[in-house]
């Protein structure tokens, strides 16, 4: 991050807010009734159109010179510190913004890139994405290596100067319009299995990669599977050292569990009474209780204060896992605390607009889409819990890394990876 | 608890720690279960010149904090409290102090003074025995009668109400509230002591017939305290919070070292998933609930306007992980976690009493509520 900037050469916090401020007004449009973020299903035509306009968004903050807030200047950051972050994201409530950079291409694609990355990888690629010009997808997930990651089957053959990638990546949301893909693949199949894995960047789009999109079960077809066959990666284009990966990966992931605090993500606070909240409290959901006519029952009224208790929960602790881990007073490890709370808190928010809106969500008429998806955000529920890595995972997290109590047994461990027994729904399901 | 302290905060959560150690190890808090009030004559003194009654008074009335944060500094007394389930009116006379000393005035020098020295003891009167208006209602009447006043009503439970020398009291006058001290020897105050979950914390019902008070009793204005009053609330809900979330730290390390020490089937608990995945669980309102005692009591200090969300959001969020939390420790713990021997059930009493005084995590629930639409017809009125 910013760690080599002297603060005396920092413009203060609330100057910058102010220049923030006027900027905005100047040149961002307005977020609007309906503006949506977020898993969206969209007609194709309409997808794209949105993609479009948040390059061009992400464009904009480049010119203006806001893009990478906590990025270094070197690679076409503007070297600042959290709180001017913090200052950002409040002065941006209300305003429209490259909500799809922000996850997975800056964090954790580009965190990764500037943890691990040459000079030369960073000069090339992270002003690029600073600039709008680069959407990166994470290739991490197989058909049969979800959770267990390392377990890796893509497989990169050296070739002289280049790699051969085969296999298949999956569950990538988005794929089909992005532009770079950051690939955890085998490099050693006669090694235990953390041992023998490298990372990489390739262009998504390129003659040796077949993408097919898997549609959700609300619609969405945003989800993607990449079949990979003689994908030539040439070897300055890998990240970390030959087998090595492991190493990147943690990190990796660590980066993908503090998706909801990193300073480096914009994240626009919602105003609520003048006073920021973490997204959906209990303003949206007191909405709803009076669209379903629940106002005065006491029930949905415990259900709304609940709500907001559990986002300011989950604000507070995010809060307290930053500072402990910034002020080196506690592991890494403790993300995986605001991963577990996120998922818990933000499922049982689901389920509480479920109930408020009651019948209405279950079958409801056209004009009627907002409580209807209601009905459809419970069906995805689950989504919180299984995206970015799954809550069973940092449950075991929490156990092992953070309380240090023994590890589960693994019938992998200390086994070269070629022996290691795989299932037979190891991506049998994947194609239906 | 707080993350950042400073040398002298560090100095009054350790001297605290130790004296608590010494003083009142939990084989000492189980002989006084049968004590009347709870501790031993001294105890309440000592602990005073450590700093424990003056952090929410004036240095002008003979009390100061270590930090400038007075309210703070209680909470990391009241949270070394909760660790080492200690007995003593720790909440009930620092919210009256604290109350008294923004009053100010003359009359108010003396009390402090006694009250800071640890040799007298005040008792916070303002919940009522299942008020008609819900959470927070008060029907105790104060009315001016020549150039005196006259208060009747009941409050309960009133925490170390016998111990008590003097009384705040909370009572309607008129539209609004008043505050009023109340000598405990007056005539017309009947103190009943409670039956208790905590061990060593006392409790009382204390009814007002008719008592007749000069004019000099009233703090602060009458029938204009509602403001003054919902400060002390959230004065007392940041102490209780911290309280609680100090009785859970250690509940929960004690399980921790449990489940690392006991094996079944020739492995510890600890490597069970199935217990793993609660121990995870357990952390994370755990750490959740350090986060929320914290912030309320930041806020308490640095946003005025938003101290009573922060208070109620703490106290709903680990009113209700909290008492789940210690009783998935008693869970764990199998058999001997429903012991008397056990220390475990000392920090699910305190945690347990604390959940259900001071509003519970419904009641609390339901005031943000009615907060959020309040600030929603705010903007609309705005808009
Ligand atoms: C919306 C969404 C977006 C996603 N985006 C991406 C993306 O961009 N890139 C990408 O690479 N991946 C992505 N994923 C994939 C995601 O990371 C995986 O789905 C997730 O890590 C789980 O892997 P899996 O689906 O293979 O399930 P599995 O690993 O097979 O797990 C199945 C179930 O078993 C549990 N389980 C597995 N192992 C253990 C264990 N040791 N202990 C306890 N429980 C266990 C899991 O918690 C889960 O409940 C996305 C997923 C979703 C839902
Ligand atoms: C009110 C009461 C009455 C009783 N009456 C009798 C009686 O009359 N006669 C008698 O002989 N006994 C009696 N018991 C004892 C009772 O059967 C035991 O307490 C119980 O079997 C648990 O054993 P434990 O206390 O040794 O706990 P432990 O076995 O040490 O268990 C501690 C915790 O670890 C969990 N745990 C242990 N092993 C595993 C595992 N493999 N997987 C997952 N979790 C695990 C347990 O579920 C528990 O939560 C009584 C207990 C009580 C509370």
């Amino acid at each position: 991050m910013s760690a080599d900037v002297k603060p005396v050469d920092i413009e203060p916090v609330e100057e910058f807010r102010l220049r923030a401020r006027r900027w905005l007004r100047e040149n961002m449009p307005l977020a609007g009734p309906g503006y949506r973020r977020g898993l969206t299903t969209l007609p194709d035509e309409e997808e794209l159109a949105e993609v479009a306009e948040e390059r061009r968004l992400q464009r904009l903050l480049w010119d203006g010179g806001f893009a990478g807030l906590c990025f270094p200047t070197e690679y076409g950051g503007q070297g600042l510190t959290q709180a001017h972050a913090d200052a950002f994201n409040k002065e941006l409530a209300g305003y429209r913004y490259p909500f799809r950079f922000q996850i997975p291409t800056i964090v954790p694609c580009a965190a990764v890139l500037l943890e691990f990355g040459t000079h030369e990888q960073k000069l090339a690629h992270i002003p690029a994405i600073l600039r709008g010009d680069e959407l990166w997808m994470q290739f991490l997930s197989e058909p049969g290596a979800g959770s267990d990651l390392a377990g890796s089957r893509t497989s990169a053959v050296r070739q002289g100067d280049d790699w051969v990638l085969n296999g298949s990546k999956i569950w990538t949301t988005g794929a089909w319009w992005s532009d770079w893909g950051l690939c955890l693949a085998r490099t050693n199949w006669d090694v235990p299995k953390h041992r023998g894995l490298s990372v990489f960047m390739l262009p998504i789009h390129q003659p040796g990669i077949e993408i097919s999109r898997i549609e959700m079960l609300n619609g969405s077809k945003e989800f993607c599977q990449e079949f990979l066959t003689d994908v030539v990666v040439p070897d300055s284009d890998r990240i970390g050292a030959v087998d090595d990966g492991w190493t990147v990966a943690t990190r990796w992931l660590f980066h993908e569990r503090s998706i909801h605090s990193s300073p480096l993500t914009l994240r626009p606070a919602v105003a609520s009474g003048g006073h920021e909240s973490y997204g959906e409290g209990g303003a949206s959901l007191l909405e709803l209780a009076e669209v379903a006519g629940r106002l005065d029952d006491p029930g949905a009224r415990e259900l709304v204060g609940e709500a907001h208790v559990l986002k300011a929960a989950q604000r507070e602790l995010d809060r307290r896992v930053q500072a402990t881990i910034a002020g080196r007073k506690g592991s890494d490890q403790l993300v995986s605390l605001s991963r577990l709370m996120q998922g818990v808190v933000s499922t049982r928010l689901t389920t509480i607009g479920y109930e408020l809106a009651g019948a209405d969500a279950a079958a409801w008429a056209d004009d009627d889409e907002a409580v209807g998806a209601r009905g459809v955000n419970y069906l995805t529920r689950q989504v919180a819990c299984v995206g970015g890595g799954t809550t069973e995972m940092a449950r075991n997290a929490i156990a092992e890394r953070v309380l240090g109590m023994p590890r589960e047994l693994a019938l992998d461990r200390g086994v070269p990876f070629r022996e290691v027994r795989s299932g037979s729904a190891g991506g049998a399901a994947a194609r239906g | 608890m707080k993350l950042d302290l400073t040398a002298d905060q560090e100095l009054l959560l350790d001297t605290t720690r130790r004296y608590l150690a010494d003083v009142v190890p939990t084989a000492v808090l189980r002989k006084l279960r049968d004590d009347p009030d709870g501790y031993e004559p001294g105890y309440w003194s000592t602990g005073a010149e450590l700093g424990w009654t003056s952090l929410l008074v004036a240095e002008e009335h003979g009390g100061g904090s270590v930090s400038d944060d007075g309210l703070g500094d209680l909470a990391l007394v009241a949270h070394e409290f909760g660790r080492a389930a200690a007995p003593g009116p720790l909440l009930t006379t620092n919210v009256v102090a604290g109350a008294l000393s923004r009053a100010g005035g003359d009359a108010v020098a003396e009390t402090l003074g006694a009250l800071c020295a640890g040799e007298s003891v005040a008792a916070w009167c303002w919940s009522e025995p299942r008020p008609k208006g819900g959470f927070g209602g008060i029907e105790a009447v104060a009315e001016p009668a020549g150039g005196d006043w006259v208060l009747s009503g009941v409050k309960s439970p009133v925490e170390h109400g016998a111990q008590a020398d003097l009384f705040l009291v909370t009572a309607r006058s008129g539209d609004g509230l008043v505050q009023l001290l109340v000598p405990a020897a007056s005539a017309g105050v009947t103190v009943t002591p409670l039956k208790t979950l905590d061990v060593t914390r006392r409790f009382a019902r204390v009814a007002f017939d008719a008592v007749r008070l000069p004019a000099a009793a009233v703090v602060g204005e009458p029938g204009g305290a509602a403001a003054e009053v919902e400060r002390q609330l959230v004065e007392a809900l940041v102490i209780q919070t911290a309280e609680m979330v100090g009785a859970l730290d250690k509940a929960f390390e004690l399980t921790v070292a449990w489940a690392n020490d006991r094996y079944s089937f020739g492995r510890p608990l600890a490597s069970y998933q199935a217990l793993k995945h609660r121990f995870a669980d357990m952390k994370m309102w755990l750490e959740a609930s350090h986060a929320l005692a914290d912030a309320a009591a930041v806020a308490a200090r640095d946003e005025p306007a938003r101290a009573g969300e922060l208070a109620s959001v703490a106290k709903a969020y680990v009113g209700h992980y909290g008492p789940e939390l210690c009783q998935d420790c008693v869970q764990l713990h199998g058999g001997i976690g429903l012991t008397f021997e056990h220390d475990l059930h000392l920090y699910l009493r305190r945690v347990a009493v604390g959940a259900a005084l001071l509003g519970t995590p419904r009641d609390h629930r339901l005031r943000l509520a009615d907060l959020v639409e309040r600030r929603r017809d705010e903007r609309k009125a705005e808009a």
